[in-house]
Parts: structure tokens; C-alpha cells; sequence
């Protein structure tokens, strides 16, 4: 169970490492689709088998698409995918300031005794070592979702449906030609 | 392992947090940045999903339906960002974050 876990999450973040490190973007855009992979992995392990389905259709199928249209919209010449070297002193900077954050949270959490997160019934463990009571997965069926999403979450989904509909309409007149431009463009 | 699985998912979490957080403040392609961004919204989500499973005992889909909502909120973040990407290409013929620091259209 655990030894799963440690698996995906080594997987995920070498993947996700790599692919915030390379110099070629397409590799970095595919890498980081396998990263995506882990994550749904991950939802599977923990038992949200439909949000590791969404997650493999939004993510590894059209953002990781979307990433690399963007990509090749973009490049000058047809090799034009591998970027120059960033600054060193940036990116040293950089990776200061993020051990600094995981180093916080990283205290926070193992500082946090989370026993009394135990479910009602099962008595919390004194200290919170040894081995922890195994908690029941809560379920959640693709039904329960849906009528859910019907009833409890309705105006949540309709927001959330406006929102998509005026992110990608403004997503749409963002990148689309201005009409003098394409004139000059096409003779 | 002496860790429990919550501080494990928590530890991970934070971890892709990280990398995503150094990954957008590192480099200086606008495309690498938004990667880094989508990174730190998935370890957030990593971390609704794991309370959802190991937290006390709430609505059964509740953390299911967190997720479902951010991640439609990531994809269109996703759209606009790289819209905005392309705009700005078209404009200066270059997608350094560095040379992108004219206000004039």
C-alpha cells in the first residue's frame, strides 16, 4: 500500500523534475504529460477512480495538446523548440527559495499529529506512531457523483459551465488575428 | 515506513508543489512558467483527495467534487494562459518572460 504510494510519487516528481529542467520543449510538454499520468495514478491508488479519469482526459489529452500547439505557434523556425540557457543565479534563487518552502511545510507535517483525523469508533493511537488503524476508503460511485452534482452542487456546475464557455470564447479573441493584420498577411 | 499514509500524500504533495514553484520562477519561457503553475494546482488537488480519503468522515464525494471543480478551473486557465502566450508572440516575435515589458500595444 505504502510501497505504491512512494512508487508513484518517485515516478511523478522525477518526471515532473526533468521535465521543468530540459532545454527542448516538447520534451518537456510530453514529460510532463507523463508526470499528469502519475497524478492519476495517484487519484486511482487512493480510491477516486473518477477524478483519475478526468484528470487522464483533461490533462494527458487536451492541456498536454493545447501545450503543444502553443508550442509550435510559437517557435521562428522549424529546429526553433530548444530554448537558450536561463540564468544561473536565477535559477539558483529559485531553487533556494523552493527547498525553503518545502522545508516549512515538510516541519509542518511532521510536526502535525493527525490521529485525531481517525474515524469515530476506531481509538486514536497514543503519540501517533505504530501502526495506524486502516481507515475505511469513503466511496464514491460514479451514481453518488452525478446525483450530487444535480442536487447539492447545481449552481456550482452552472458557474462553472458560464465560465468555461467565457474563458474559452476569451481565450478565442485573445489569440485571433486582428482583421488588418490578416489583410496585410493575404494579398 | 514508519509514516502514515496522510503525511505521506501531504509530503508528496507539497514536494510537487515545490518543483512546480521552481520550475515558475526559474525559467524564463512563458511556457515552462504556466507548466510550473498547472504543477502547483495538481498538488493542491493531490491534497483534497488525500483529506478526502484519510480526513474525518464528511459528505462521502466531498473532496471528489473539489477536484472535479479545479480541475475545470485549471483547463480554462490553461486556454487563457496560452492564448495570452500567443498574443504576446505575435506582438514581439518572442516568448521571454524578460522581453515582455512594454505596455505599448
Amino acid at each position: 500500500m505504502t510501497a505504491a504510494l512512494v512508487l508513484i510519487a518517485v515516478f511523478t516528481l522525477a518526471t515532473a523534475a526533468v521535465a521543468l529542467s530540459l532545454r527542448n520543449l516538447i520534451h518537456s510538454a510530453l514529460l510532463l504529460s507523463a508526470s499528469w499520468f502519475g497524478i492519476a495514478a495517484f487519484y486511482l491508488w487512493a480510491g477516486a477512480e473518477f477524478v483519475a479519469f478526468a484528470q487522464v482526459l483533461v490533462y494527458v489529452g487536451a492541456v498536454s495538446m493545447v501545450i503543444l500547439f502553443a508550442v509550435l505557434l510559437t517557435r521562428r523556425s522549424r529546429a526553433d523548440t530548444v530554448i537558450g540557457p536561463d540564468s544561473v543565479a536565477r535559477a539558483i534563487s529559485a531553487v533556494i527559495t523552493g527547498m525553503a518552502v518545502f522545508g516549512v511545510l515538510g516541519v509542518a507535517i511532521l510536526k502535525t499529529s493527525f490521529t485525531r483525523f481517525s474515524p469515530a469508533g476506531v481509538p486514536a493511537l497514543p503519540g501517533g506512531t505504530g501502526v495506524s488503524p486502516v481507515i475505511a476508503a469513503p466511496t464514491a460511485t460514479v451514481r453518488d457523483i452525478g446525483i450530487q452534482l444535480m442536487s447539492t452542487h447545481a449552481a456550482a456546475l452552472l458557474i462553472i459551465g458560464i465560465l468555461l464557455t467565457v474563458a474559452l470564447l476569451g481565450a478565442v479573441v485573445l489569440a485571433a488575428q486582428d482583421g488588418s493584420e490578416s489583410k496585410q498577411e493575404s494579398p | 515506513m514508519s509514516l502514515d499514509p496522510l503525511p505521506l500524500c501531504l509530503l508528496f504533495s507539497s514536494a510537487l508543489f515545490c518543483l512546480g514553484l521552481i520550475g515558475a520562477l526559474a525559467r524564463s519561457n512563458t511556457i515552462l512558467v504556466l507548466l510550473g503553475i498547472e504543477l502547483m494546482l495538481n498538488a493542491a488537488n493531490l491534497n483534497f483527495i488525500a483529506f478526502w480519503r484519510y480526513g474525518p468522515a464528511t459528505s462521502p464525494a466531498t473532496g471528489v467534487m473539489f477536484v472535479m471543480f479545479s480541475i475545470a478551473v485549471a483547463a480554462a486557465e490553461a486556454a487563457v494562459g496560452l492564448a495570452l502566450i500567443i498574443a504576446v508572440y505575435r506582438h514581439q516575435k518572442n516568448i521571454r518572460l524578460q522581453e515582455a515589458n512594454r505596455l505599448k500595444g
